[in-house]
């Protein structure tokens, strides 16, 4: 018996409108329901380095993200990753890395609804950034690649810079903050949109 | 319309575009680039406010931050209180008053906009004066990424105020080219209007941009008005100048009487004679610059009186080819005049003594007494100061590791030496982050003759026979007087910080710039010491007033916390829910009818929970995912009871202690595999209890092979409760045996629920037949909707958190923080159950063999039945023994900790800690209430299904 799999609904699904209506030098989107799955390691274990084999990606180090064929790699903390991949491959890739881990010490978890995704892009971003994020999102400081976990504004955020100057960002944030980082979005952008 | 007071030729204001504004109801005009003061003095208006102690006539003393007397409300476009005339930017539509000290807030809310920006770079210039904009152009043609900022429109600082040549043309003219090369730089930004106000920790300075507050009703609603820049800085130079110091001397306040370089800043910046016949007195060279300038564009300078027994030959003839008189060996030593200066009186002055006092008549009387340089900032960076007895001021006795001065601020108050010293900081600065700074070709400006050294003069002793410094002001905001510093150092106070805080010295708006370095001057001459020895008062921030609304910036209304939300928020939104502040969440309270009390709901929630079918959102809850073959291990360690043994596919109720033994949180542990457990914890410490856990971990145990995971907000989680939840949980989970015995009490079951993956649990936080529905939270209201679609036909209702409460204390089961606080253990709360007495140790266990933790009049949860049952106690409330309140002190037994009215009880009733409680079940105490006690009965905590019935429905 086959059920129809119920519409999930993101926790920015009611702010798609409100996201169009902002000013081209700052487009912003939800990318709901990815897979996101909490990996935790030794660096440099055989675990890790089976997972790293599978995966066909080094397993980042600090500050940094690695974007494989089809999941990315965002360093979280000294033996932490999160794995973010679209939402179909979540049954996949948790069977590959239980798979590659056997017996040794790692653990994953599935933690894909706990944040959500918010794409960010234009020339306006770091500006943008800038009014809540004491990140310095200067290329030279903080280049293409980069990932923090931080506050934008009072939220705690993970900040992956995916185009070069930031001008292209993806914010993870937790499901409950997401309205919170989304109104203070659309304020910060109020003196682009004019009068 | 005439301005009186414009100097025809001078000035960078535009004469083109007339301003209109009001001051004290008279309407006026100025020109853009005018301040609300030199607008004033050009209309000829010099008082501006009566003193706020003595309410003496006071007018502009300063062109700058500096001043001390002209302080302003502001009324329209929008009140705003106690700004300085001299900063306040003109705008046409200006209203404005007086202010004799304090003003008064707007009581309508503020439209305007205030903000935040981070910055971050390698180099922070404060001040575009000439050192500031050397030390800029130096690091900026270097490639460093440079941040100025300037508190003027314009840049260049002092040059304004001059009319010095730089390379023969005006040094202004050099400064604009400057300016205009920086901003050509991707690298640098110049920010004007720009003050800073607070040096912080790792190169951390905040600082204040006021964005349109020129632009006055005109300024757009979506544009911030003030903006707080957060600048990270690898480097500092502050190049912010010095302020002249006046000389204390009697009636050394009145209207007219004013700074020599703020009045020449007045004829050079803004094109204003601040009056018609001045007097100069001067300590040093400086005032003659002002003195002359002044003359040629008009100001009959009636005498300069020198403090010096010497004048230098070139400022005598440059004054006699004016017809200026000079008196060398002279001082002021008063003033004639109420409402504006008319005479100021002067004698020679020589080892200690005056000689005889002559008036001269006069409409402006300046003074100079010497320039401090502005070490505000520097000083907050902890920065040390020291006395450079060649200027009489305190300078920077050495550059810190990232902080340094330049120019004048480091008292270097020539220009050629300022520009050099402005090159040399930027060398400095960046060679310390190892960045190397080529030379800068610098403009040479005219030749100065050699500067003759000041004379040090902090006051001038008071020729009359009344008590010494009575009419010397020294603070002239705080209306402090010498003789005020005298009598402090009289009652023996030997610190400047101490004589600051008592005088007030130095405490008003602007932070003591013309009297603090004066009452260290004072100081010592009274205690007969060296004031170098003495030192002057440590600078704190913030340097100058900054407006609550623009620290708060967009932290207000609904950005002022954070509202974190659960999944089915739109739903709770949409029904009606009255929400409840739980830490930062908002959490459905209680769900009102049309017309229903918040009583009438809870009581119809708690019905419906207790004889029907009732659903909530307990998405909230902490929910912890602990992973690896060692799990068990920890969990043994950290609940009070055993976690190891559960099975898979089973739940346990436990109980976290901290190591004395008292109760943190509780929770449900619920086994997922063999080497995985998900335990949950109370919503408000889901961070905390994560912490404890990791900190044990990580610690004392890092040989535990185990993870922690936060997966709060992966979870909504959905209590569905009461009699029919099961025929409710039936018909939308058809493939899941609900029956009794397939889906005993705390276990838990994989089962596809509205057609999503769940994970059933049947536990209970009320006593009745209840399941805890969990779903990723992205399909929460698909199965939120189906439950409460299902449940139709039972009456399913929502409930809040209101309504979970009252059914959790009917049976007793404590909220930790709400019937503990931290000095309450699991046997106090009657759980000796939740406590192992097989495991050889856990966090706690040492102490539940104290002595203190086995004691029998320890205090112990108990319920309360108040004798009236109509009458809901307060929660707090004290318990006593006697229905009389006896003398305090009163020896209270206990206290409320949580008090509802129960449907199923149909009474009122309270859960409390109680002082040897187990042994008072069956007594009445009392209950101080509103003047009278209430008579209550102390019973078993559980009043509600005592023997667990309900339990499997």
């Amino acid at each position: 018996m086959t059920v129809e799999t119920p519409a999930r609904f993101s926790p920015l699904s009611q702010w798609r409108d409100s996201f169009a209506q902002l000013p081209t030098g700052v487009q912003v989107r939800e990318l709901p329901c990815l897979t996101q799955l909490t990996l935790r390691a030794e660096p440099g274990s055989t675990a890790a380095r089976s997972i790293e084999a599978s995966l066909g990606i080094t397993l980042p180090g600090p500050l940094r993200a690695e974007v494989s064929e089809d999941v990315e790699v965002l360093w979280m903390g000294p033996d932490e990753w999160l794995l973010v991949a679209p939402e179909v491959s979540r049954h996949d890739l948790l069977a590959r890395l239980r798979s590659a881990i056997g017996d040794e010490f790692a653990t994953v978890t599935d933690v894909s609804a706990q944040r959500t995704t918010l794409a960010l892009s234009g020339r306006l971003v770091p500006e943008v950034l800038a009014r809540g994020c004491a990140i310095d999102l200067d290329p030279r400081v903080t280049p293409v690649g980069s990932c923090l976990t931080t506050l934008l504004a009072q939220a705690p955020i993970t900040l992956v810079v995916r185009g070069e100057g930031a001008s292209s960002v993806w914010l993870l944030v937790r499901a409950s903050f997401a309205s919170y980082l989304a109104t203070w979005l659309l304020d910060a952008c109020t003196e682009y949109r004019g009068s | 319309m005439n301005t009186p007071f414009r100097a025809h030729g001078h000035g960078h204001v535009d004469r083109d575009t007339t301003l209109s504004f009001t001051f004290d109801g008279i309407t006026h005009t100025g020109h853009p680039g005018d301040t609300l003061a030199s607008a004033l003095l050009a209309n000829g208006v010099h008082r501006v406010a009566g003193s706020i102690k003595y309410g003496r006539p006071r007018g502009v003393l300063a062109a700058g931050a500096e001043e001390p007397n002209a302080l302003v409300q502001i009324e329209a476009p929008f009140p705003e209180p106690m700004l300085t005339a001299t900063t306040v930017e003109l705008y046409d539509g200006l209203v404005a008053r007086g202010l004799s000290g304090q003003g008064r807030l707007s009581s309508r809310p503020d439209p305007a906009r205030y903000d935040t920006m981070h910055a971050h770079c390698d180099l922070l210039v404060v001040g575009a004066g000439p050192a500031g904009l050397a030390t800029t152009l130096a690091a900026a043609r270097a490639g460093a990424r440079v941040i100025l900022i300037d508190e003027l429109p314009r840049p260049g600082g002092s040059l304004l105020g001059g009319q010095e040549l730089l390379d023969g043309a005006p040094a202004t003219v050099w400064a604009d080219g400057v300016v205009a090369e920086l901003d050509a730089h991707a690298d640098v930004q110049v920010l004007r209007r720009t003050t800073a106000f607070g040096h912080y920790d790792d190169g951390l300075v905040l600082a204040l941009e006021k964005r349109t507050d020129h632009l006055g009703a005109t300024a757009p609603a979506h544009i911030s008005r003030q903006r707080v820049w957060r600048i990270r800085a690898k480097q500092v130079v502050y190049a912010t100048g010095a302020y002249e110091r006046p000389v204390a001397f009697d009636n050394n306040d009145r209207p007219g009487i004013m700074l020599a370089g703020s009045a020449r800043t007045y004829l050079n910046r803004f094109g204003v004679l601040p009056g018609r016949r001045a007097v100069v007195f001067t300590t040093n060279d400086s005032a003659y610059p002002a003195a002359l300038e002044l003359a040629d564009a008009g100001i009959r300078i009636a005498a300069v009186i020198d403090a010096r027994e010497e004048v230098p030959e070139h400022w005598r003839a440059a004054c006699h080819e004016r017809g200026i008189g000079i008196r060398a060996g002279h001082v002021v030593t008063g003033t004639s005049g109420v409402e504006r200066v008319t005479r100021a009186h002067v004698a020679a002055f020589g080892r200690g003594r005056l000689g005889e006092r002559q008036g001269i008549g006069c409409d402006l009387l300046l003074v100079s007494g010497g320039w401090n340089p502005a070490v505000a900032l520097f000083s907050q960076a902890r920065g040390a100061l020291r006395y450079d007895t060649g200027i009489g001021a305190f300078v920077p006795a050495h550059a810190l590791d990232g902080v340094r001065t330049a120019g004048s601020a480091s008292g270097t108050f020539t220009l050629a030496g300022a520009l050099a010293d402005g090159v040399d900081a930027a060398r400095r600065a960046l060679s310390a982050i190892g960045r190397t700074c080529r030379t800068t070709a610098l403009p040479s400006p005219a030749p100065l003759p050699d500067a003759a050294p000041a004379h040090v003069l902090w006051r001038v002793p008071s020729p009359q026979d009344d008590q010494d410094g009575a009419k010397q002001f020294v603070d002239l905001q705080r209306d402090a007087l010498v003789s005020d510093v005298l009598r402090a150092t009289g009652a023996g106070l030997r610190s400047v910080e101490h004589v600051k805080r008592y005088t007030t010295i130095g405490t008003a708006h602007d932070q003591g710039r013309t009297s603090g370095v004066m009452t260290s001057g004072i100081v010592a001459e009274a205690l007969g010491v060296d004031v170098a020895d003495l030192g002057t008062t440590r600078s704190r921030p913030p340097a100058l007033p900054v407006a609550f609304a623009a620290l708060a910036g967009r932290n207000r209304g609904e950005l002022f916390d954070p509202i974190r939300v659960t999944a089915l928020h739109p739903w709770h939104v949409e029904h009606g829910a009255r929400f409840e502040d739980v830490g930062q969440w908002k959490r459905p309270w209680y769900y009102p009818r049309a017309d229903e009390t918040m009583d009438e709901a809870v009581l119809r929630e708690c019905r419906a929970a207790r004889t029907g079918v009732a659903m909530m959102d307990g998405s909230t809850l902490g929910k912890i995912n602990v992973q690896g073959p060692d799990a068990g291990v920890l969990l043994d360690r950290l609940y009070t009871n055993m976690m190891s043994t559960l099975k898979v596919g089973r739940i346990r109720y436990g109980v976290m202690c901290g190591v004395d033994g008292m109760a943190i949180d509780d929770g449900t542990v619920i086994r997922v595999a063999e080497r995985e457990f998900l335990l949950t914890t109370t919503t408000g410490n889901a961070a905390k209890v994560l912490a404890w856990m990791e900190e044990w971990l990580q610690t004392e145990w890092p040989d535990l092979r185990v993870h922690l995971t936060s997966v709060t907000e992966h979870w909504v989680t959905i209590p569905l409760v009461g009699p029919r939840s099961r025929d409710v949980l039936a018909l939308v989970a058809p493939g899941l045996d609900v029956g009794k015995d397939a889906f005993p009490f705390m276990s838990w079951r994989d089962a596809t629920v509205a057609g999503v993956a769940a994970r059933v649990c049947r536990i209970s936080f009320s006593g009745e037949l209840a399941y805890e529905i969990n779903v990723p939270a992205w399909d929460g209201i698909t199965v939120w909707k189906a439950l409460h679609t299902a449940g139709g036909a039972f009456g399913i209702t929502p409930y809040g958190t209101e309504t979970m409460h009252v059914l959790r204390a009917e049976k007793a089961y404590p909220i930790i923080g709400q019937d503990t606080d931290g000095t309450v253990t699991p046997q106090d709360l009657g759980m000796s159950w939740v406590v192992s007495k097989k495991k050889p140790d856990f966090v706690g266990k040492r102490s539940f063999t104290r002595a203190e933790n086995r004691r029998g009049d320890r205090k112990q949860l108990v319920g309360l039945l108040p004798a009236d049952e109509r009458v809901l106690l307060p929660e707090g409330a004290q318990i006593i023994a006697t229905s009389e309140i006896p003398a305090p002190p009163v020896p209270m037994l206990g206290h409320i900790t949580s008090s509802y009215r129960s449907d199923a009880l149909r009474r009122t009733f309270a859960l409390a800690l109680v002082r040897s409680g187990t042994q008072r079940i069956g007594e009445t105490l009392y209950v101080p209430l509103d003047g009278r006690t209430v008579p209550v009965t102390v019973t078993e905590p559980v009043l509600f299904d005592k023997e667990g019935t309900r339990r499997d429905g």
